[in-house]
């Protein structure tokens, strides 16, 4: 048995074993020196949470593409980040004029409603385009070749959008519903968190209960488990690639308003950060695999709120916040390198990745 | 003729995609020809014009009559898209949601001549598209080419003015060619049709003659055909070592910007072309080489003020070493993973630097300033001119090193590589040390290719390292052709020198880059100067004589 170990381990396993243990011990070193410093209260750590939660389950909405997307067709929608900023960025327009008549003031959530389908609406519809222009003549093609494609539509996409609409920092309106603070004792959770939050997690369950409950939904997982065959059950597989997109997009563009709620700002760049992030929650959570998307969203939320404060600071470390960004790309990298199927995800890296 | 109205309705919306994205109006400002046509009007002609052949070439069995009433039938809706278009601006003030959509737009679209004149106008020229497109199809192949060389040519000149009208000032008894050719915003009209004349004949000749020519070069015995291949050599030399001389001082910071990204791109060749390991996080070497050098060299932070020279050996060797140390997380990952997690250190590794926990030694946010200059027998390379020599040596040097890699033994492990991990194991291909060699030798070049940027600019940012860089590189080699090194140069060429020269059209830069990605991709996968068993490979099955050969 111990032989056996001893020679499947490589110079580079040690060397990997080495820094992931550094890290640990640096995690552990720092979240402990915060805590006995005490520099925190648990209010804080309360809006740490919330916050995280929300921004998490932005996350996991988005990373609800990728991992569709990933499942059916075995690539990176790259431009999935560009499918998410083309929705509230559309609807932006919508709510800036609702805005002025007073429409928005007067009917709040009839105006969010329509805020959101216009938004999931063109989500949507740059998802199918993309998929139908740009993916399905490369699905033959060698794995490096619709990869490339996706970064170059990445980059149309937000280019035309930027000469669409312009490249400045779009402002939106503010919702007089959603201001203000509820209290729950004595901590206090702002409104529009709590609405992204429980938006967010009505949107994961339906389409949860779409994919495992419904007839479509089930041959979407067909074809994700295997096309040919399912191709061979009178699945259409064409059907089932753009359901995935048009599921993706929608919960891309829905994703889009929330994140346009909680910042209050549009911009042709917004993706890429969230769309990275995103991509991470759903390696995080075991690319291919919907409940693990959003487990890993979540996650990915929560460490980044919570993880600069409470690692980083301890260690003495000036302006722990600036390195949030840092903190998710190491967590990305640090799953690729020792749990590339993720959490939940099945043996999928190796064999077909 | 259903195939004809969707390739119309395509056409159409590509049309008004343009001009709502601002490209028509923003092109317009340039003239091609003088008061005659501009830029922006090209690119709607040119757009209708592939789109109205596209529609004459796919009609079914080639019957003359129906391809010509296709093509008349696509651009006759693509005029139609274009006269919705400037009735709907005029009706609703598109400008709320659109910024582009200015009344000039509009002005430009109807050719200045009102609505009431612009829209039969729009319909016309779509339809004259249209007939032309299908002329061409029906014309001999002979006539289409010498036509569209010289029409080509044309605009190129035309888009090209800023750099060719300086280069001929410089050149004494040529810049009588300015008065004649130039006006002060594009060709004058006989200038533009002289331009056409020559062209056309020039293309006409090449056509008949071309191939008694090549046949009487390839006919040379093979000592003659050493002889003359050295000259092609030692001519093309010279003509590198005097070109900052007769370009000028604009002309040649464009060369020394593309030499720049020459050097990347032959590093990058090697990860992703050679090894097909594709690396998103590739700026970080860059950043790493220039980094080196900033600290090494400036007196602002003033640790070791070394010369440029006595830094250079570490900057590469920090490049290499950081090639390993980032290569090893990543040995095991393939595809997707690893352009992911590369992506994700190049951004760490730009988030540390912006960071203020490495502010007293990377200078944060500011930057490193007052980086010196490097000294070449005693003289400072300070303007481009100088720079560019600097460029061009480390440019020669990196291509051959990888001209002789690519056959190398480890040139073909790479390779092998590429085609299938598993089975180069199994072949006998240490993986390990293959893998990192390529991690090691591109970050080695993309090192020194960042040394130089921070030398030549004086000063450094982590700004001026975002991702963007690493897509531009990417995008030369994948447009230059994966794995070709000459293809890096089309590649540098195409994608960083000729946006360069047209600096005011800076806003669509990615936007086009992104579309050529994408059309690459679709269309022409092994790239513009491919390798040819790299072409072979993505042409499988087809029939040999589908692409033509450079």
């Amino acid at each position: 048995m111990l032989k056996r170990w001893r020679e499947r381990i490589t110079p580079t396993d040690v060397v990997m074993w080495f820094i992931g243990g550094t890290l640990l011990l640096l995690m552990f070193w720092g979240s402990t020196a915060t805590l006995i410093e005490g520099r925190y209260t648990s209010h804080h750590w309360f809006d740490f949470l919330i916050f995280g939660l929300a921004q998490g389950s932005i996350y996991a909405l988005i990373a609800m593409g990728y991992t569709m997307v990933y499942g059916t067709l075995r690539m990176i929608n790259f431009a999935h980040s560009e499918v998410f900023m083309s929705g509230p960025y559309t609807a932006y327009f919508v709510a800036a004029a609702f805005y002025s008549s007073g429409f928005l003031d007067r009917q709040p959530i009839l105006s969010l409603i329509f805020i959101f389908l216009v938004s999931m609406a063109t989500s949507t519809l740059i998802a199918v385009l993309l998929e139908r222009i740009a993916y399905r003549p490369l699905r033959t093609a060698p794995r490096l070749v619709p990869l490339i494609t996706a970064i170059g539509a990445s980059f149309f996409l937000q280019y035309t959008f930027r000469g669409l609409y312009g490249s400045g920092f779009q402002a939106y309106p503010v919702v007089k519903i959603l201001e203000g603070e509820w209290m729950f004792g004595v901590f206090r959770i702002l409104k529009f968190q709590a609405v992204v939050i429980v938006a967010a997690a009505l949107l994961m369950t339906a389409l949860y209960l779409f994919v495992q409950r419904t007839r479509m939904g089930k041959a979407i997982r067909a074809v994700s488990e295997d096309k040919e065959i399912s191709s061979l059950m009178g699945i259409d597989i064409d059907r089932m690639i753009v359901t995935t997109f048009v599921i993706g997009g929608m919960a891309a563009g829905a994703a889009g308003v929330l994140y346009a709620v909680m910042f209050k700002q549009v911009h042709f760049f917004m993706g890429f950060i969230p769309g990275i992030k995103a991509f991470t929650a759903a390696v995080l959570g075991g690319i291919g695999n919907i409940p693990g998307a959003m487990l890993g969203g979540i996650f990915l939320g929560l460490v980044e709120s919570i993880g600069p404060s409470l690692f980083l600071d301890g260690l003495g470390i000036v302006a722990p916040y600036q390195l949030k960004d840092a903190i998710a790309f190491i967590m990305l990298v640090l799953v690729l390198i020792f749990r590339p199927t993720g959490i939940l995800g099945e043996r999928l890296a190796i064999k077909k990745a | 003729m259903k195939q004809a109205i969707k390739i119309g309705l395509i056409g159409g919306v590509v049309e008004i995609l343009l001009a709502l994205i601002g490209m028509i109006e923003a092109f317009s400002q340039r003239y091609i020809i003088i008061d005659i046509i501009s830029m922006g009007h090209t690119l709607i002609f040119l757009v209708a014009l592939l789109m109205t052949s596209l529609s004459a070439k796919r009609t079914p069995h080639g019957n003359p009559l129906r391809a010509m009433i296709n093509a008349l039938t696509s651009g006759l809706i693509i005029g139609g898209f274009l006269a919705v278009l400037v009735v709907m601006g005029s009706l609703v003030n598109l400008r709320k949601v659109f910024i582009n959509a200015s009344p000039l737009l509009y002005q430009w679209l109807t050719f200045n001549q009102g609505i009431k004149a612009g829209i039969p106008l729009l319909l016309t020229g779509g339809a004259l598209c249209g007939f032309l497109a299908g002329l061409l199809f029906l014309s001999s192949k002979l006539f289409r080419r010498v036509l569209i060389i010289s029409l080509g040519s044309v605009v190129g000149a035309g888009v090209l003015q800023d750099l060719l009208r300086p280069t001929f000032a410089l050149w004494g008894p040529l810049s009588v060619m300015n008065e004649w050719l130039f006006s002060a915003n594009g060709l004058t009209l006989y200038g533009a049709i002289g331009l056409f004349v020559l062209i056309a004949a020039l293309s006409y000749v090449w056509a008949k003659k071309g191939n008694v020519i090549r046949a009487n070069l390839n006919g040379l015995s093979p000592s003659n055909q050493r002889v003359l291949r050295i000259t092609t050599f030692l001519t093309l030399i010279m003509i590198l070592l005097v070109l900052p001389q007769i370009l000028g001082l604009f002309l040649s910071e464009v060369l020394t910007i593309v030499g720049l990204y020459v050097l990347l791109g032959l590093g990058l060749n090697i990860v992703v072309g050679f090894a097909g390991l594709l690396d998103l996080g590739y700026v970080a070497f860059f950043a790493i080489g220039a980094y080196s050098i900033a600290v090494l060299t400036s007196p602002e932070l003033g640790f070791f003020n070394l010369s440029f020279w006595g830094a250079l050996p570490f900057a590469i060797f920090i490049g290499v070493l950081s090639g390993f140390l980032l290569g090893i997380p990543v040995l095991k990952m393939r595809g997707d993973y690893l352009a992911i997690a590369t992506l994700g250190f190049g951004e760490i590794i730009r988030i540390l630097v912006l960071s203020d926990v490495l502010r007293p030694w990377l200078g944060g946010a500011q930057g490193i300033g007052k980086i010196p200059k490097a000294h070449i027998a005693g003289i400072e390379m300070a303007t481009p001119q100088q720079i560019y020599y600097l460029i061009l040596a480390g440019c020669l040097l990196v291509g051959f090193i990888s001209w002789r890699l690519r056959d190398s033994r480890l040139g073909r492990a790479w390779m092998a590589v590429r085609e299938d991990e598993d089975v180069a194991q199994a072949m006998g291909i240490n993986l390990i040390s293959t893998k990192l060699l390529a991690f090691a030798t591109g970050a080695a070049f993309s090192a020194l290719s960042g040394a130089i940027f921070a030398s030549k600019l004086g000063s450094v940012y982590p700004h001026s390292f975002n991702v963007m860089i690493s897509i531009n590189i990417i995008c030369l080699v994948i447009v230059g052709g994966m794995g070709s090194i000459p293809g890096v140069l089309v590649g540098a060429f195409a994608l960083v020198g000729l946006p360069e020269l047209l600096r005011e059209f800076a806003e669509y830069r990615l936007l086009v880059y992104g579309a050529a990605l994408v059309a690459m991709m679709l269309l022409r996968p092994e790239g513009l100067w491919p390798e040819p068993l790299q072409r072979r490979e993505l042409h499988e099955g087809e029939s040999s004589d589908a692409k033509p050969n450079h």
